[in-house]
Order: structure tokens, then sequence, then C-alpha cells
């Protein structure tokens, strides 16, 4: 799995705490189960963005349990964190290769919290062909060297279809495993 | 008719055949000259989508209006006629009649509405040189390549100056250069005539030739462009 940006890391943990309000390492540990298979999030990480998202009121601090330490803070989901998570999931991410593990995390997280990840697919792939179109509108208009540049990156969004393709195929089992 | 007008509208197509549900609600318009992409997965029911579409296939339940008229309604002969007045047809390959030669078999929709051997075996030859196979007017279908019979059916499906192109996989049997060259020219010819192209495909990179999709999953026909 690839490295998440920084704002899909605190979109990320937002979603994750959808279904629930958790402590700082029980978001860390949830987070490296489901998306940070060869790269776990750093404790740092985590602390920063939650700092980031209660300064932006998309968190709030629930409860925090004696002792020293960050990791004590019961984190939940405010109301504008909610709308937050469904803005991001509904908004189309810019075609660009190797897009594939921001998908698979809204995808996992559309599940997760009972969300229609079938609709996130499809406006995925209305932005992926709108880009298609424009590319080979150019291509018409182009002289050759156009229509090489404008092919490479024709076969590269088509690669990110057919994975989408094949996703929405298997959605109901994607979506079995998550809720195991 | 204005451009905002629909040509052809279908709404909540049924089709099943025998237990096998083909189509299970699908809805589709589409406006004078228009390109709009079916997509979807093998055995979604896209090819069944665009038979209904055109007549060939009666719908179980729903309704298809072809320019006020429905479609439904209207008997046998009557839908037959109006396939052969105001529809043209591709298919992914073998529909030219391989004992005529490529010249005869475009003139052949035109020899069946009537029109005189000369006049037909003129647009033809005009078609042809448009689809730029006009080299090959003299051969018959078994001696061409798969990309030279594709753009010679193309050059059949367009020379009645159909409304609307029903175009089925019409680059399924090509390799990509001979793809695209089939599609720059068929969508060309169609926006030149004004005609409307249904074009069923799954490939990504055929649809982008459109001006937008209707994706067909399980039955259903969900037009991304309007949910938008
Ligand atoms: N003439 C037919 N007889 C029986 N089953 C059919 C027939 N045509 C299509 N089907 C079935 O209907 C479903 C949809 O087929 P089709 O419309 O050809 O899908 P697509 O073109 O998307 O591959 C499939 O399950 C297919 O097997
Ligand atoms: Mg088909």
């Amino acid at each position: 799995m690839c490295i998440l940006t920084r704002m899909s890391i605190g979109h990320t943990l937002l979603g994750l705490l959808e279904s629930g309000p958790r402590h700082g390492y029980d978001l860390k540990r949830a987070f490296d189960e489901r998306f940070g298979h060869d790269r776990p999030l750093h404790y740092g990480q985590v602390y920063s963005t939650m700092s980031r998202l209660l300064k932006h009121g998309l968190v709030e601090v629930e409860a925090i349990e004696p002792g020293e330490g960050p990791e004590r803070k019961r984190y939940a989901i405010t109301e504008a964190g909610v709308t937050d998570v469904a803005r991001w999931l509904a908004t189309p991410e810019k075609p660009e290769p190797y897009l594939q593990s921001t998908l698979y995390t809204k995808v996992v997280l559309a599940l997760l919290t009972r969300r229609d990840a079938a609709d996130i697919l499809d406006v995925q792939r209305a932005e992926h062909l709108r880009l298609m179109r424009d590319l080979t509108e150019r291509k018409r208009t182009g002289d050759l060297a156009d229509q090489l540049i404008c092919d490479h990156a024709l076969f590269h969004l088509e690669a990110d279809l057919r994975w989408l393709e094949l996703t929405a195929a298997r959605l109901d089992r994607l979506a079995r495993e998550v809720s195991a | 008719m204005t451009a905002a007008e629909p040509l052809l509208t279908a709404d909540g197509l049924c089709k099943s055949y025998g237990s096998t549900p083909a189509l299970d609600g699908a809805d589709f318009s589409i406006r004078p000259g228009e390109v709009v992409a079916v997509m979807g997965p093998s055995g979604s029911g896209k090819s069944t989508l665009l038979h209904c579409l055109a007549g060939i296939v009666v719908p179980d339940a729903g309704t298809i209006t072809y320019r006020g008229d429905e479609l439904s309604a209207m008997n046998d002969a009557r839908r037959s006629a109006l396939r052969r007045s105001d529809f043209g047809f591709v298919f992914q390959f073998g529909q030219l009649v391989p004992e005529l030669t490529c010249a005869e078999n475009v003139a052949l929709p035109l020899r069946l509405g009537g029109t005189s051997r000369k006049e037909a075996a003129r647009a033809a030859l005009e078609w042809l040189r448009r689809l730029e196979v006009d080299d090959v007017a003299a051969q018959r279908p078994g001696a061409i390549s798969g990309g030279q019979g594709q753009r010679v059916a193309v050059a059949r499906a367009l020379v009645t100056a159909p409304r609307v192109l029903f175009a089925d996989e019409p680059t399924g049997a090509l390799d990509s250069l001979n793809g695209e060259r089939v599609m720059q020219l068929l969508t060309a010819a169609a926006r030149d005539t004004d005609a409307a192209v249904v074009l069923v495909t799954h490939e990504a990179r055929v649809a982008a030739y459109s001006d937008r999709e209707v994706v067909v999953r399980d039955g259903r026909a969900r037009d991304t462009a309007r949910a938008a």
C-alpha cells in the first residue's frame, strides 16, 4: 500500500471515528490494520493529525483517562467532522497515477460507515472519463507528439478504470470482509 | 425539434430471457447529434438495451419513445420500416455480406430502399472515401483486414443518413490503432451528419469518444452525467 497524503490520513482517521469514539492508540491500530500494511502510522503522526482535527472542530476530546500522555485522550467525531468525511468521500480524486490507495481507503471507509461505496466508484469513473475525453479531443487536434503523450496518459487512466470496475464487481465480498 | 429534446428515450425497461433478467428497470435518453457510451461489465445487459432501443427486441415492460412515438405500440412491420429508414447498425464483426463487394455492401441499404443502382453506387463510393477505404471498393469482405471491414461497415450504416447509429462494440475485434481510427472516423462522420450514436463498449478509451456515458450494471442503466 502506498503512502496516503497528509490530508487523506486526516480523513481516514475521521472516518474511523464515525463508528464510535476511540483512544489515540486504538485509532492507530485500526488504521494500521486496514490501511497501513507496509507503512504503519507513527504515534507522532496520529497526534499531530488529531490536534489539527481538534483545532478545526472536526473532533472533540470526549474523555481523558487518568495518567500521563496524549494516548489517554478519547476522541469523538463532531457533526462537522461527519460532514467533512461525507464531502471527502463524495468528491472524486484528481485522476493521477497511484491513486489506488486513496480510492481503496475511500471504498473501505464508505463500507465501514454504511455509505454507498458504489457511488464513490461511479463518481470517480465519471471524473476519469472526463479527463480521458479531454485527452482524446487533444489527440484529435494535435500532432504526433501530442498523440503519443496523450496516449500514455490514456493507457494509465484506463488501467485505473479497470481497477475501479474490478472493485465494483467485488464490493459485496469486500463489504463482508470489512464488517467481519 | 430543439437540441434539448431527446430523440430516443427509454423508461423502466425490463427484459428476461427465461428466468435470466437481462434488463431490470433501465432508463436511457439521447438527443440528436449526441454520442452516448453505454458501458458496463460483460453480461450486464448493454446489448439487450441496444436491441430494445433499436426495436429489434421487444421489452417485457417499460416504454421506448422515438420522436414522440412509442416503439412498443408499433407493429412489427412499422418497426422494421423505422429501422431501415432511421437507424444504422455497426456490430463487432460479421455484418458484411461475403458474396458482395465492399461497394455493393455499402450500396445495399440504399438499393433495398429503392434508390437507383447508379445513385446507390455513387453514394457508396463517396462513403467509402469518407471512411478512407475506397481502395477496397471492388474487394470482397473476405479479402480485406478487420479494420478495413469495420470502416466499410460504418460506411454502410451511415449511407442512409440515419438519425441514430447503433454501434455494439464496434472496435471489439480490432487492435488499439485500428480501433482508434475507426472511432475517429465513426464519430467524425456521425457529427457531420448530426446522427446520434448509441455506442456500446466496455472499453474506457473507446467511451472517451462519447459526449457522456451511461453505465449498466445488473440490467440497470445509470446515467452518471444526470446523477452528478
Ligand atoms: N438471446 C439470449 N438468450 C438468452 N439469454 C440471453 C440472450 N441475450 C442475452 N442473454 C443474457 O442476458 C444477460 C445480458 O446480456 P447482454 O445484454 O448480451 O450483456 P452485455 O452486452 O452487457 O454483455 C446475460 O446474462 C446474457 O447471458
Ligand atoms: Mg454485448
